[in-house]
């Protein structure tokens, strides 16, 4: 079953095209990584898929799980099952950690009609999370990221993921910022949390991230479109020759039309 | 429309019924004042921002009261049981509905008249009314035209009442528009403290008009906690005066949140009188629809080595209007002189306005002093993020609005009023 369907997604910041006709699909239990370099619109697909507001969609369609995705609020997508794990998680001083992912669990379960975690069964599921992504409790009883390293934030990030079990997570540059103690930790937690009915979808622009995730598919994303795509061979290709290799290729290509 | 004749008929029916002679000539020398400076306006720098002519369109018929115990009930603060209540109706100090726990070794509670006539007496010629030297405009000098049924509080010499107190200000304007002019005294003698709380709210649907004025008189060694709450109907209008007195090295920790509201106008005025004073201010202001909410702030630091630091904060949304003028005097023998302030505003709506100004005078040549003012809107940043785990986006708001005011909440060190105020922010922000 697919579950996201991109379909020629044109998307505009500020009146510029980032986003050229992007086509990607993506089935349960799939890994897909996006590489690409700088200025590809990498982060811009994440904003996009994500909702965030300033992101214009000029074209196409996104159907996740059977339902538009663009026609949907960003919480509504959090609700549905899409996880965005943000390239800069957010500092929000004065709001508890604990208390804005309990929050966010009970109105995941809520959109489904389920009852609200209690304290003592939320703790519970905390406790079990945190071993699995090995986060301390003493991050979590902090404001949110508040004074967090950059390993911390990102480490948040993925327990963030654990407690909200997605469908679908999307990891933006989850890499970025990490040195290697604080890549494998965070890689062994997304790892944990591979699944046969959860879909993956790495965006990075190294490839020593899916050395420790390692992909099914991987895609380069150039000037706003996929122009290549292949499996795990191409990524390790790219880390031996560069960009370059496919960038010239589309450049020259584009040159003799 | 009520004008001069209509005050100074009240004024010589009053003089008349109540020639109290403590109280006669103070009451007329401002009954003169108000005659002469009359209503303030727009055109007078402290009232540029906050209009309150509108407030005297309608007469406001003075009158008794037939409130019982069971009226004030649901305006008390959750604990009540452990504290004095000390209950103003109409702006009259009710003392049958009045309780006091603590007994007169810690905590004397009388009312300004009885106080007046025995043997605090001489404290009350000296003290009472001397806001009058730091604030200048009618609506003040008619809170002391009309001082009559006030309260007189007075903590003794190196006394830590083992209660605090609460006074509840209730106006009921059931049956018509009221105004009050309620009037306290509150003497903290050396090394004594006081944890104090004022409440305001109006019964009934008809206007009301609140010119409140307390003053505070601060000892050697002696410690203030003070909190004020405003959260009344949309149409109960405020002045509100305090006044504190540092006349001895002695520590003060102020907080004021107002919610909802017609028009509110505070005025926080210390005088740091004495060498080595501390004192700390603190506000929030969280307004909607169409309340106007205006904080004035004066420290005048006369003598050398004081310390003041102030943090305002508050949000604007709907129709509301927020000010803040925070004015700062260092005389020329407050030399070490050390003052901050700050005033951080966030804009929720584009009708709604905030003026903020600080106003800084200073004559001694050796002072620290800064201040800052920011208006800013929510973080965009961070209401994408929670949204994005899920969390609805008037959610998000309620959160990120409860974070921006939890630093100043966090300065009401009382717990039970601290639990009672952050659960009115959140009914209030929740249906911002």
């Amino acid at each position: 079953m697919d579950m996201l369907s991109i379909k020629n997604l044109h998307a505009n910041v500020e009146g510029k095209e980032i986003l050229k006709g992007i086509n990607l699909e993506i089935k349960a239990g799939e890994v897909h990584a996006i590489m690409g370099p700088n200025g590809s619109g990498k982060s811009t697909l994440a904003s996009v898929l994500a909702g965030r507001e300033e992101y214009e969609v000029t074209a196409g369609e996104v159907i996740f799980t059977d339902k538009e995705l663009l026609e949907m609020s960003p919480e509504d997508r959090a609700r549905e099952g899409l996880f965005l794990a943000f390239q800069y998680p957010v500092e929000i001083p004065g709001v508890s950690t604990t208390n804005f992912i309990r929050a966010a669990v009970n109105e995941k379960r809520k959109y489904h009609d389920l009852e609200p975690l209690d304290s003592v069964a939320f703790l519970k599921i905390m406790k079990e999370k945190m071993k699995l992504v090995e986060i301390d409790q003493s991050l979590l009883s902090r404001s949110i990221n508040e004074g967090f390293s950059g390993g911390e934030k990102k480490r948040n990030e993925i327990f963030q993921m654990a407690m909200l079990e997605p469908k679908m997570a999307i990891l933006d540059e989850t890499d970025s910022g990490l040195d290697i103690d604080a890549l494998r930790i965070v890689a062994k937690g997304i790892n944990k949390l591979r699944s046969p009915d959860r879909a993956v979808l790495v965006i990075t622009h190294y490839q020593r991230l899916l050395d420790y995730i390692q992909p099914d598919y991987v895609h380069v994303l150039y000037n706003g479109q996929i122009v290549k795509s292949g499996t795990r061979e191409l990524a390790l290709e790219l880390e031996e020759k560069g960009y370059d290799f496919i960038t010239d290729e589309v450049d020259s290509t584009a040159n003799n039309l | 429309m009520i004008d001069l004749t209509y005050f100074k008929a009240q004024f010589e029916q009053l003089q008349m019924e109540d020639p109290d002679a403590n109280f006669t000539a103070l009451r007329q020398e401002n009954f003169d004042k108000f005659n002469i400076a009359g209503l303030p306006n727009y055109r007078t720098e402290e009232w540029k921002y906050t209009g309150i002519s509108n407030i005297f369109n309608q007469i406001y018929l003075p009158g008794g009261h037939t409130l019982t115990t069971a009226d004030v009930d649901p305006f008390r603060i959750p604990g009540h049981h452990k504290a004095n209540e000390l209950v103003f109706v109409n702006g009259r100090f009710d003392a049958k509905l009045s309780n006091i726990l603590s007994d007169e070794t810690e905590m004397v509670v009388l009312s300004l008249k009885d106080a007046a006539n025995g043997k605090y007496g001489p404290l009350i010629s000296k003290h009472l009314n001397s806001s009058n030297v730091l604030i200048k405009d009618g609506i003040h000098a008619l809170n002391g035209a009309f001082i009559t049924e006030g309260a007189f509080i007075y903590i003794p010499k190196s006394k830590v009442p083992e209660h605090p107190l609460y006074i509840y200000h209730l106006l009921d304007s059931r049956a018509q528009p009221t105004m009050a002019q309620p009037r306290s005294l509150i003497y903290l003698a050396e090394n004594s403290s006081l944890q104090l709380t004022e409440t305001y709210h109006t019964l009934g649907t008809a206007d009301s008009f609140c010119n409140a004025v307390v003053e505070v008189v601060v000892e050697q060694n002696a410690f203030l906690e003070y909190y004020k709450i405003q959260n009344d109907r949309a149409n109960a209008n405020q002045v509100n005066t305090t006044h504190i007195s540092q006349i001895g090295k002695s520590y003060v920790h102020t907080v004021a949140v107002t919610l909802n509201g017609g028009t509110v106008r505070n005025n926080l005025n210390l005088i740091l009188d004495a060498e080595g004073n501390e004192t700390h201010l603190y506000g929030l202001y969280l307004l909607k629809g169409k309340t106007h909410a205006d904080n004035h702030t004066l420290i005048d630091n006369r003598q050398p080595n004081c310390y003041s630091n102030q943090l305002y904060k508050g949000i604007a949304d709907d129709f509301s209007t927020a000010v803040f003028n925070g004015r700062i005097m260092v005389q020329p023998d407050a030399q070490k002189t050390n003052s901050f302030q700050s005033n951080r505003n966030i804009l929720l709506s584009d009708n709604a306005t905030i003026n903020t100004k600080p106003q800084l005078e200073i004559f001694a040549d050796d002072v620290k002093c800064s201040h800052g003012c920011t208006v800013g809107q929510l973080d965009e940043e961070a209401l994408f993020y929670l949204r994005a785990r899920g969390i609805p986006k008037e959610q998000a708001q309620v959160l990120l609005l409860q974070a921006y005011a939890a630093d100043v909440l966090a300065e009401i060190k009382s717990l039970a009023v601290r639990a009672y105020v952050e659960k009115l922010v959140y009914e209030h922000l929740s249906i911002l």
